[in-house]
């Protein structure tokens, strides 16, 4: 028995139009995602890859084709449906962080919470949770300015975790990091894909690529390889 | 999202740059404090001027001295006293309307009771006097025929001065007070009038003739300064004015074609008219007030837009992690609503305070009633939704992948 894969995208492209110019970023993809997989995505500098990961993280929707959540199409949902999915099935990790300045790092971690219609006394005692998991509840007062570059990136990883959501998507969540710590993301990446987590992780290193089941290559915006690798291959078998 | 949360986070977002809130609230601030002010000090002059027409009495005319020729130059109105007993006489028989009338002669004097004393009006006039103002006693009687037509040495007090010269639980009735070294017997004390009514004594006005004003060189034994009278009912009042002006006009030998000298007032109508201006006025000076208001409601939209293009990174990242866009606008108003509010709460505050200010130092009456600070907080609230809706619908019509682009 096959089973719904978790995302699926079919024939997609992005096309930027500026000033009657058109680029077009992402070219006929397809590709299914299933639950409990982590995949690299790889690729040079503007082969597509952040614009994929906006579409296959409801913040954009394809010029062509579809990309399906579960079973539905993406497009056809409505832009609040769509807000409310970001807030409970997707968790997203970016290469700068983007943590609120302004509040320390529990509220970070709480505020998607805030869109669930959470009450606060759950937020904060699921944040703490969160932030117990990628080892920094003893920071959870501290603000972002007073965190290192990798401490700032668990908390990060503890915010797009909260919501315990259907995947959690990360671009390039190693880029600012040196190597020690950013292998240090890594192995917290690979344990929570341990325990099921379904993670897709930009990535510009081959040798964090090949700690990944699967890579995705994109070239120019167009899928040149889709790779699982065979000795990393789960014991139970993987729907293709 | 909800509103509660909005306003968490729009509070959140303000106490990190007090300064920068404050001054951004200060248009509607100053807008606030000065519709209250000018409100306060409105209704105040208004209840004012309520109490004064209520102290008159109803259907009261007054008749006070006008122009007088005297060899060919026309003297100021009221130079001369051209009243005269005779005449509060022949209003009081010959117009069937007027219930009651009399006259009177006041200047200021100091009362004195043992070692107190108090500067106040004294009022030479009859019993009639208080017939027409529907001035009760609280305690004592009125004058006698015998004390009005022999001079008697006794004083009615109005309840300012009785409360300055006796201490609380003195009786004044029979007691001896002095004016201008005269002694003199409280026989009545007044039923309290109003602030303004009750700074008074009244004395016969034969007494008054006699002892106090007799050296005077305008007045003549039989003169008065003024005459008030009490018509029966309200629409006899320009009846009753016709009729008093054309018997004064007799009596006094007016040629046809020459100008009165004497005048006939309704004061209530003239209070009401005076009112009415207050309430012009008023009115004017709060719509300056509502420019004040306007011209917070811009700076606080000002301060919003640049708020928005600082916080577009923010925005994003809420975007991004499921805040939906009524989500944002939600929190962008909140953040409107809060400044206008809090400057709306610290204006009323500022507004009771500079008025009370006013009532001490200038001594106005002033009045804070609950209307004016509902309207004013309204107004406030009307500024944050209408100056902030534009910043927050701009901020939730970012695109969240632009958003997270910026630095
Ligand atoms: N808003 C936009 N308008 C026009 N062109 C765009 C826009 N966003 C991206 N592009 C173009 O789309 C292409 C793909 O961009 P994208 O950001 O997806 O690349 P990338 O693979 O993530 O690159 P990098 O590794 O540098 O992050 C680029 O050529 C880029 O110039
Ligand atoms: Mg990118």
């Amino acid at each position: 028995m096959t089973a719904l894969p978790l995302i699926s995208l079919r024939s997609v492209s992005r096309t930027y139009r500026t000033d009657g110019i058109a680029v077009t970023a992402v070219r006929n993809v397809s590709f299914d995602i299933a639950q409990g997989e982590i995949v690299a995505v790889m690729g040079p500098s503007g082969s597509g890859k952040s614009t994929l990961m906006n579409m296959i993280g409801l913040l954009d929707l394809p010029s062509e084709g579809a990309v399906h959540l579960e079973g539905a199409n993406v497009a056809e949902l409505s832009e609040d449906r769509r807000s409310s999915l970001r807030a409970r099935s997707i968790g997203f990790v970016f290469q700068s962080y983007n943590l609120l300045a302004r509040h320390n790092a529990i509220e970070n971690v709480a505020l998607p919470l805030v869109y669930c219609g959470v009450s606060r006394a759950e937020r904060l005692a699921r944040a703490e949770r969160s932030l117990q998991a990628v080892g920094m509840l003893h920071r959870a007062h501290h603000f972002p300015r007073q965190l290192s570059g990798g401490e700032q990136q668990r908390v990060a990883i503890a915010r797009a975790l909260i919501a315990s959501p259907l995947i959690v998507l990360a671009d390039e969540p190693t880029g600012a990091l040196d190597s020690r710590t950013g292998a240090e993301i890594l192995a917290l990446f690979a344990a929570l894909n341990r325990t099921g987590q379904t993670i897709v992780m930009i990535t510009h290193d081959p040798g964090i690529a090949t700690q990944c089941r699967r890579t995705i290559r994109l070239h120019d915006g167009e899928l040149v390889s889709d790779e699982t690798v065979a000795e990393l291959l789960p014991r139970r078998s993987v729907a293709s | 999202m909800t509103m509660l949360q909005g306003f968490q986070i729009a509070l959140h977002a303000l106490r990190l740059n007090p300064l920068r809130s404050f001054l951004t609230m200060l248009g509607i601030v100053i807008g606030v404090a000065s519709i209250v002010t000018v409100f306060a000090i409105g209704s105040g002059a208004q209840l004012r001027l309520q109490e004064q027409i209520r102290s008159i009495g109803a259907n009261v005319l007054m008749i006070t001295p006008g122009a007088v020729y005297q060899g060919g130059v026309r003297l100021k109105d009221g130079s001369k006293l051209t009243m005269t007993e005779g005449d509060v006489q022949a209003i009081l028989e010959q117009i069937p309307e007027i219930q009651a009338a009399a006259g009177s002669l006041a200047g200021t004097a100091q009362v004195i009771h043992e070692g107190k004393n108090w500067n106040t009006t004294i009022n030479g006039t009859t019993t009639g006097h208080f017939m027409v103002r529907d001035w009760q006693l609280a305690s004592g009687r009125y004058f006698s025929g015998a004390e009005e037509s022999g001079a008697g040495k006794v004083v009615i007090l109005g309840s300012t001065v009785a409360r300055e010269l006796f201490a609380p639980g003195d009786d004044p009735i029979g007691a001896q007070i002095r004016i201008m070294k005269v002694p003199l017997e409280v026989v009545g004390v007044l039923d309290r009038k109003g602030p303004a009514q009750d700074d008074v004594a009244f004395v016969p006005l034969s007494t008054a003739k006699l002892r106090f004003l007799g050296s005077a060189s305008n007045i003549n034994r039989d003169s008065v300064a003024y005459i008030i009278a009490k018509v029966a009912a309200d629409g006899q009042m320009a009846g009753a004015r016709a009729e008093i002006e054309s018997l004064l006009r007799q009596r006094h030998r007016i040629p046809a074609g020459q100008e009165d000298d004497f005048k006939v007032q309704d004061p209530a109508a003239a209070m009401e008219a005076q009112q009415g201006a207050i309430r012009t006025v008023a009115l004017l000076l709060v719509a300056i007030a509502s420019v004040s208001l306007l011209v917070g409601g811009i700076s606080i939209m000002n301060v919003m837009i640049v708020s928005v293009t600082e916080r577009t990174r923010e925005i994003g990242i809420r975007r991004a992690l499921g805040g939906r866009m009524r989500d944002i606008r939600l929190q962008f108003l909140c953040e409107a609503l809060v400044l206008c509010l809090l400057g709306g709460a610290i204006g009323v505050a500022g507004g009771i305070t500079l008025s009370m200010t006013v009532a001490r130092m200038a001594g106005w009456v002033t009045s804070i009633d609950g209307e004016a600070i509902g309207l004013a907080l309204a107004f406030s609230i009307a500024t944050g939704l209408i100056f902030g809706f534009y910043p927050a619908h701009k901020a939730s019509r970012l695109s969240p992948i632009e958003a997270l682009k910026t630095e």
